[in-house]
């Protein structure tokens, strides 16, 4: 006896059942699969309504129901037993925070800074605005040479302010700022050397790569302050802040380096026979060929790096520059705004200002990966 | 012989009327090369010249040197002893006679090795571009000719990712081709493409021979060899053991090595 079966018609596609979709469901299946997990689920909503309002009180202002002081406020409200957050201290201090000792009759000049720069980097970091080229010259070459001349002055008619009386977060974006971009080519190179077939260059990076990794930034600024001017020849001075600029790219070189190693090694070998085969030398093969790819692979690592970093300028305090952690800690010894709620509010502000410029970071990485993956398949 | 393994186009009679090996021009000359890995002697003695025009397949089981043979014919593996001369250029260390050698010299992998991260007219633009110093203009029509030699045009604008195996492969091919090579390697070109897209390789292959193209193919399709080959060269253990036409290589191996290889893979 035979079979036989031929489908002479498909079934239609049917809607999902009514379970398997919408907020109920979703709730079902996040948040109360198990016994375990509606027992976690209650768990979080009790912490929660414990935890919130306290913290809501503290950081909100008055007119939004909590009790804190909102920024133009007086100094004797903060001074209440009840008072939270004293917003109106960091309102008053707010240019201490961000042009540290900068005299306040050249405010314009930083102002200008900041707004060549957001001028600048806004239209480079969006891939659809055209003359990415002009643009990235002018950022990475041009700008660095306006801002030095403009905030440092002699030049022009313009007065000038030594370094030492730069800080807040004016000196925040500029160690970061000139960290982050300057790391990232010698980075490259380090990395591109580590696997040079060369073992003098080998050896060199490797020794250079390992040396940095292995100090802590502390000790690398400490002696960038107190021990470089010791060997340096009597008279020569080195500006601090171009010292702590320097200890503190060559630490995230390093760092760096060996994350762009990692992608370098996780591309196929096919990847560099194929340029190889072609006729591209090693220059031209990395620069078109493995380093936007690797870079590509690694670049939730490197914008680690770049978090690390700008976290890390805040060390530079322990040298004596006024940067905006340091600006915040000065300002809180300030008796004109002595208030229980004082330290509390300076540091909460700088937590803030740190979080917003790395989360702002983060999420620009995840775009930027996404809009680059063309779907990895060799 | 009817039955053999092969996907080749056995309805397409191979168009040989410009297929002309040259009595006098060398394309590839190896005299007494020993290649080893280590303590590993990969292959041993090599005596191999490749007239201008000849289309030459490699055979044999795996582990044999065949890849290794023809990988470094443009250096990309490097030989210890022996010479090797391509287009009248010695392999040596120095780079510049390697790059010189590589201009002339492409090659096609198993795995295809397109970039992924550039669209599919740029993989075939680059060399010209950057090694050739060709303008824009002209290296981007060239590649849309070999993209419609190859049959498709219209993926120009698409990145590798998106294109199937035997699509990427054809893509590799033309991108050899845009260097406008002397030479073409290829190494088990077809060995990682399913079994249906096999035939549209092999179809670009064939007419490249028939255009008079120097050919070196590491393959198992032996449909290929006996149609399009003027040489079937058989490799076990680093040496090469058998040599002749395709005809008397699949009729009358002499090798015992041979015979049990042809058996096996020929059921």
């Amino acid at each position: 006896m035979s079979f036989s079966y031929v489908r002479d018609h498909m079934v239609e596609p049917r809607p999902a059942p009514v379970n398997t979709a919408g907020p109920i469901a979703w709730a079902r299946r996040n948040l109360f699969a198990t016994p375990s997990d509606s027992l976690m689920t209650i768990l979080a909503i009790v912490l929660l309504i414990w935890a919130i309002p306290p913290i809501y009180g503290f950081v909100a202002p008055n007119f939004l129901g909590g009790d804190a002081v909102p920024p133009g406020g007086i100094v004797e409200e903060c001074r209440l037993e009840t008072a939270g957050a004293c917003w109106a201290y960091i309102s008053a201090r707010m240019s201490f925070f961000i042009y540290g000792f900068y005299p306040a009759e050249e405010y314009w000049r930083p102002n200008l800074v900041f707004a060549l720069g957001a001028l600048l980097i806004v239209p480079l970091l969006i891939p659809r605005v055209p003359f990415k080229r002009t643009n990235a010259i002018l950022f990475f070459v041009v700008y660095p040479v306006i801002c030095f001349y403009l905030l440092n002055g002699g030049v022009l008619g313009m007065r000038p302010v030594p370094t030492e009386q730069w800080g807040g977060l004016l000196v925040t974006l500029i160690i970061s700022l000139v960290g982050i971009i300057c790391s990232i080519p010698i980075g490259i190179l380090l990395a591109l050397g580590r696997q040079s077939k060369l073992p003098i260059i080998k050896t060199l990076c490797v020794m250079f790569i390992e040396l940095w990794r292995a100090v802590p930034l502390i000790t690398v600024l400490f002696m960038a302050s107190v021990m470089l001017p010791l060997f340096m020849p009597q008279g020569t001075t080195v500006d601090k802040l171009l010292r702590a600029l320097v200890g503190v790219t060559l630490f995230s070189s390093a760092y760096l380096a060996e994350v762009v190693r990692g992608g370098l090694q996780a591309l196929p070998r096919g990847q560099y026979e194929a340029a190889s085969s072609l006729g591209l030398s090693y220059w031209k093969s990395m620069w078109f060929i493995i380093l936007p790819q690797a870079l590509k692979h690694v670049i939730p690592g490197i914008v680690n790096s770049f978090i690390a970093l700008f976290k890390d300028t805040s060390l530079v305090s322990i040298v004596g520059i006024f940067d905006l952690l340091n600006t915040v800690q000065a300002a809180s010894s300030d008796i004109e705004w002595s208030s229980p709620t004082q330290a509390i509010t300076g540091y909460l502000f700088a937590g803030m200002v740190f979080w917003v410029f790395c989360f702002a970071m983060s999420r620009y990485s995840i775009w930027m990966e996404r809009r680059l993956d063309t779907g990895h398949k060799g | 012989m009817s039955d053999m393994s092969s996907h080749s186009a056995e309805e397409r009679t191979v168009n040989t009327s410009q297929m002309k090996v040259s009595d006098t021009e060398v394309a590839i000359d190896v005299v007494g090369m020993h290649k080893w890995y280590g303590d590993f002697h990969v292959l041993r003695d090599i005596d191999l010249k490749v007239m201008r025009g000849e289309r030459i397949v490699i055979a044999g089981p795996s582990g044999s040197g065949k890849s290794t043979l023809i990988r470094c014919m443009n250096r990309l593996e490097e030989h210890q002893q022996g010479q090797i001369i391509v287009n009248g250029v010695e392999l040596t260390a120095d780079l510049k006679r390697i790059d010189e050698v590589r201009r002339e010299v492409g090659m096609v992998f198993q795995h295809f090795n397109l970039f992924p991260h550039l669209t599919i007219l740029q993989n075939l633009t680059l060399a010209p571009i950057w090694v050739r110093g060709i303008p824009q203009a002209e290296a981007e029509a060239t590649a849309m000719h070999y993209l419609e030699r190859v049959k498709i045009p219209e993926q120009a604008n698409k990145f590798p990712g998106q294109l199937s195996g035997g699509q990427q492969q054809r893509v590799a091919i033309a991108r050899s081709l845009c260097m406008q090579p002397k030479i073409m390697l290829f190494d088990e070109p077809t060995s990682a493409l399913d079994p249906e897209m096999v035939k549209e390789v092999l179809e670009v292959m064939i007419s490249l021979a028939e255009e008079g193209m120097t050919m070196l193919c590491v393959t198992h399709e032996m449909g290929f060899a006996r149609q399009v080959a003027n040489r079937v060269i058989f490799m076990d253990q680093g040496q090469i053991i058998e040599q002749n036409d395709p005809e008397t290589f699949f009729s009358n191996p002499q090798h015992e090595r041979t015979k049990l290889f042809l058996s096996q893979i020929l059921h």
